[in-house]
């Protein structure tokens, strides 16, 4: 087995096992979900027109929870020194580690979605459309966050830190994605055109991303 | 005297004493030129006398975004060349260019009131401003949360570039977003839109700005190498002790 594809598998077992995140951001995101009604009220027509806006908000904050972990929990007990010393290039394996906690964390949250849609008033072209958004989107806030995660892998409040550097740069993620989740309801612009800018910032943070987190991992390891 | 002659700090703080009180000089004659140019300036038919807000709110919102350029260039000096003055230059523009977005913000507040009726709208350029002063926050942020400083200025390096490429991805889908702030005025195809009379004060007020930034910069250089030079002889001093 290729050391990547060890390293996908043993993240991914980390993470489902006792001690691991992989549900807790999904448990996260529903209770975010229910929250909203009793702040906002019952109103099924205003929780159908904001429906949108708070699923993508709660996957946005469901998705830095078990991030700042990625990094400083491998840092505590060494192996990070030890993927660090390896042959495989740090970009690669610092892509494979926000595959793995994409799958574990993204992934869940974009399957409960269509549950919480229903929640919020949605229909069924609405949930598409969300769900689709959500698919193409939340990768892209993985990918930021590993920046951060990088940043702060060996800071005692790294968790804070990384919600505060984080979280700015999530901003257009969050107005595409919501817009495009709109758009597919109530226009006025077509469905593509917000998508299409969606999907081009998932694709620009996918290379970001891990280049810039494995700098930021090669210069808080020196 | 060449960019390597200043990887020496005591050459930059020799340099610095002498040069802050010139600075500091031209950037008062600057201001008194200026903002007299501001006050003979015609009112605006319009809105009156609450134009003048705008000598200060354009200089300020410029030099919050020179500000970030600083530090991106700063970032790359501490990244590539490794320069032992860059880590300073960084961490002493980020309280700049914050206060300058922080002054941009509140004055553009206060001429929104009578112009728009309100101190805030969710409007495009507010906002990646606003976005751009939690950039500023996160950076100084991550200064005060390291305590190595040659650490710390790699991390905020790395945050500073991201942050560059961002930026203006986040403007641009901001202006996307929502809209009520006029356009681009000043720099745009087929000349400004704005009069002459008002133009030139500005221009004044933006030099006399740029100059308030360079001297605030290298005075805040000047005491961030004082700074660490005491933080290293604490330590040793600790270490002596011990």
């Amino acid at each position: 087995m290729s050391p990547l594809a060890a390293l996908l598998i043993r993240d991914m077992r980390i993470a489902v096992r006792v001690g691991g995140g992989a549900l807790m951001g999904v448990l996260f995101f529903l209770v975010v979900v229910t929250l909203v009604p009793f702040a906002v009220g019952p109103d099924l027509a205003l929780l159908k027109r904001i429906g949108p806006a708070i699923l993508w908000l709660a996957a946005l904050l469901a998705s830095l929870l078990a991030l700042d972990r990625l990094f400083a929990a491998d840092h505590e007990d060494g192996s990070l020194d030890l993927i660090l010393m390896s042959h495989a290039p740090l970009e690669l394996v610092v892509a494979v580690k926000g595959v793995a906690h994409w799958l574990t964390t993204g992934l869940p949250l974009i399957l409960a979605a269509p549950l919480s849609g229903l929640f919020l008033n949605l229909d069924a072209p609405a949930e598409a459309a969300l769900v689709l958004t959500l698919l193409v989107g939340t990768p892209a806030l993985t990918f930021i966050g590993l920046i951060g995660a990088a940043i702060a892998v060996a800071l005692r409040r790294g968790g804070l830190l990384l919600a505060v550097i984080v979280l700015p740069l999530t901003v257009p993620v969050l107005i595409f994605g919501v817009a495009a989740a709109n758009a597919a309801v109530v226009g006025p612009v077509p469905f593509g055109t917000p998508f299409t800018v969606l999907c081009a910032l998932t694709l620009a943070s996918l290379v970001v991303g891990p280049f810039a987190a494995a700098a930021a991992l090669r210069q808080e390891m020196e | 005297m060449a960019l390597a002659d200043f990887a020496n700090p005591s050459r930059f703080l020799t340099f610095a004493n002498r040069a802050i009180p010139w600075l500091g000089g031209v950037t008062l004659i600057a201001f008194a030129f200026g903002l007299n140019q501001a006050m003979v300036a015609p009112d605006d038919y319009q809105q009156g006398a609450t134009v003048k807000i705008m000598f200060l709110h354009v200089p300020s919102a410029w030099l919050g975004m020179l500000g970030w350029g600083v530090m991106t260039i700063a970032a790359l000096g501490t990244l590539v060349w490794r320069h032992p003055l860059a880590d300073v230059a960084a961490k002493a523009a980020a309280p700049i260019g914050a206060a300058f977005t922080f002054l941009c913000l509140v004055t553009g507040s206060l001429w929104g009131r009578p112009e728009w009726g309100t101190y805030w709208v969710w409007d495009a350029r507010l906002t990646s401003e606003l976005v751009l002063f939690l950039l500023y926050l996160g950076v100084i942020a991550l200064w005060r949360t390291v305590e190595d400083p040659s650490r710390a200025a790699r991390a905020a390096a790395i945050l500073t570039l991201v942050g560059a490429i961002d930026l203006p991805i986040i403007k641009f889908s901001v202006d996307w977003w929502n809209t009520l702030h006029q356009g681009t005025s000043v720099f745009r195809l087929g000349g400004s839109t704005i009069y002459p009379t008002i133009l030139i004060p500005l221009f004044i007020m933006a030099v006399a700005f740029t100059l308030l930034f360079v001297t605030l910069h290298v005075a805040a250089m000047r005491n961030e190498i004082l700074r660490r030079r005491v933080r290293t002889l604490r330590l040793m001093q600790a270490s002596a002790a011990s």
